[in-house]
């Protein structure tokens, strides 16, 4: 592992200059989750517009580098995307996001939160989404 | 500055295997001893030793390696109570810190506290030291309340005493922060609490490893420790209190060991500190304690202790000369033991220990399980190095010098 490669100057600038930080007004979504270990703290909300896409989304959180960068990252790439996006999203996808950084074990879980928090948000809202229907079809 | 030595470190360092191998290509500077510290040959070797040629329980096999079994591991208690001034009657084997303060929990307090009784605790303990007093209050109807610090990592001693005109049942304060540092003055704070009635206990985890503790000169009713800590294999720790104490407690675990006579409708316990240790024992990790305190013994805990207040002072130098850098703890190093927590301008700590990491550093981050304690000093996380016996100058080099790495790669 290089240390030189995970901190890139884009991840730098996403760390210090998150996009889309902040809460908001309306939203149908929202989801949040915590690292025990390390403390890192993500919140993601998301309003859902025609054709359930992502309208907006918006996240909150303190953490180390790697897991405000990632989330930040990934709020950019989420919005506009329909909900079943996050249906496909995988691991290999965040850290491709990130320039494929060799992270060790504990460190992944960072990269991570971010994606966990989404799809935690996006699962449930469509579950209950699912619920409301009585013809048991997914939206 | 001058880099005297209490001891031949680079000789000492010859007893711990470990310190030999290689991290990331690196030499390993191993900075991460209170978490857990590495263990010399020795103790390997006791280990070995037991399992090779007199592995056996202990205390009721008459043969030959039940016999050598039982005599080292009670020569282990005798040799672990006397290197903390305690008496081996009343010294419990316990798997470490955490669980000798459950046992407190449940064997004194499920008696002893009562419905709207006050519980003391500080702001600086390990959650293992506050925890078991939450459920303990939750489950009584007691109340738990807290001594805050002042702004240098110190206790507020006033509002210790606001605390103790309440009359608490139990105090319970740790001898050394495992965070700040901070070297608490436990003897003063058990004879103030003794005055009002109140039990104390005292974590012992990051101070018995690191400096001479006279446990009956501190005066505390109930003083845990871990071993692995002190260069001892994991799993095994003591809880030392008066024999009379642990004489008038309930039994914490039941079933073997602890037991006199049993009968179809009640039983008897046996004699302390054996009505303590239900089920077989630790032996093997024990043995490894006693081994890993007459190592340290030889060494001698005043040298010890002046090691790492040399390797302190030239730590706290060195750090704070790295613009940006933000020490926590009391400023001067004879007042606390050797660890010194930190920040590092916007480097997250979990991202300073990754790029240190890549230089053969250890180092711990994160909250260090003293959550209310990153609260007061309004962090979600520190960066801490802590050192022992095998560390040298050279590895708070390495560790100033990974600091710059980390400064150049955050573009600070």
């Amino acid at each position: 592992m290089s240390s030189a490669d995970i901190y890139r100057e884009v991840i730098l600038d996403y760390y210090r200059h998150p996009r889309n930080f902040g809460k908001l007004e309306k939203f149908d979504i929202d989801s949040h989750d915590s690292n025990p270990l390390c403390g890192d703290e993500i919140e993601m909300q998301v309003q859902v517009g025609s054709g359930q896409k992502m309208e907006e989304v918006k996240f909150t959180g303190k953490g180390c580098a790697i897991s405000q960068a990632s989330v930040s990252m990934l709020t950019e790439l989420a919005k506009g995307k329909p909900l079943g996006w996050v249906k496909e999203l995988s691991k290999e996808d965040v850290f491709k996001m990130l320039g494929n950084p060799d992270l060790g074990p504990s460190r992944v879980k960072c990269a991570l939160l971010g994606m966990k928090v989404l799809k935690t948000g996006v699962y449930g809202y469509l579950g209950a989404q699912y619920e409301e229907k009585d013809e048991g079809e997914l939206p | 500055m001058l880099k005297a030595e209490a001891f031949e470190v680079a000789k000492v360092r010859e007893d711990f295997p470990i310190l030999k191998r290689k991290v990331h290509g690196k030499r390993l500077v191993y900075l991460d001893n209170a978490a857990t510290t590495q263990k010399p040959q020795l103790v390997v070797d006791a280990l070995v030793d037991f399992y090779t040629r007199y592995n056996s329980n202990v205390h009721r096999s008459v043969h030959t390696l039940g016999e050598e079994a039982t005599a080292a591991y009670e020569a282990a208690r005798s040799k672990t109570a006397k290197f903390v001034g305690a008496d081996p009657k009343g010294l419990v084997f316990v798997r470490g810190t955490t669980e000798a303060t459950n046992l407190v929990r449940f064997a004194w307090g499920e008696k002893n506290v009562k419905k709207g009784d006050v519980l003391v605790a500080t702001l600086m303990e390990h959650h293992s030291n506050i925890v078991p007093w939450q459920l303990l209050a939750r489950s009584k109807g007691a109340t738990l309340k807290y001594v805050g610090l002042n702004p240098d990592g110190t206790l507020d001693m006033g509002q210790l005493e606001d605390l103790l005109r309440e009359a608490p049942r139990l105090v319970a304060v740790a001898h050394c922060s495992n965070v700040l540092g901070t070297i608490n003055e436990v003897s003063a704070i058990c004879a103030m609490a003794k005055k009002v009635g109140a039990t104390t206990v005292v974590d012992g985890a990051q101070s018995v490893p690191h400096m001479p503790v006279d446990i009956g000169a501190v005066g505390a009713d109930f003083y845990a420790f871990s071993g692995h800590k002190m260069l001892a294999p994991t799993g095994v720790g003591a809880l030392a209190a008066r024999k009379e104490l642990l004489e008038e407690m309930d039994p914490f675990q039941s079933g073997g060991e602890m037991i006199k006579e049993v009968f179809e409708d009640h039983s008897t316990w046996n004699d302390v500190p054996y009505k303590f240790e239900a089920g077989t024992v630790n032996i093997a990790d024990a043995i490894g304690l006693g081994t890993a305190v007459d190592y340290l013994s030889s060494i001698g805990m005043e040298r010890v202790r002046k090691h790492e207040v040399a390797l302190l002072d030239y730590a706290l130098r060195a750090l704070s000369e790295v613009k940006g850098v933000k020490i926590y703890g009391p400023p001067d190093p004879a007042r606390r033991g050797g660890v010194v927590s930190f920040n590092y301008a916007d480097v997250h700590p979990h991202d300073l220990a990754t790029i240190l990491d890549e230089e053969g550093v250890a180092i711990r981050s994160g909250h260090h399980c003293a959550q209310l304690l990153m609260r007061w000093l309004d962090v979600p996380a520190t960066a801490r190095a802590s050192f022992h016996v095998y560390n040298s100058y050279d590895d708070v080099d390495a560790l100033t010098a990974g600091l710059h790495k980390a400064g150049k790669l955050f573009r600070l």
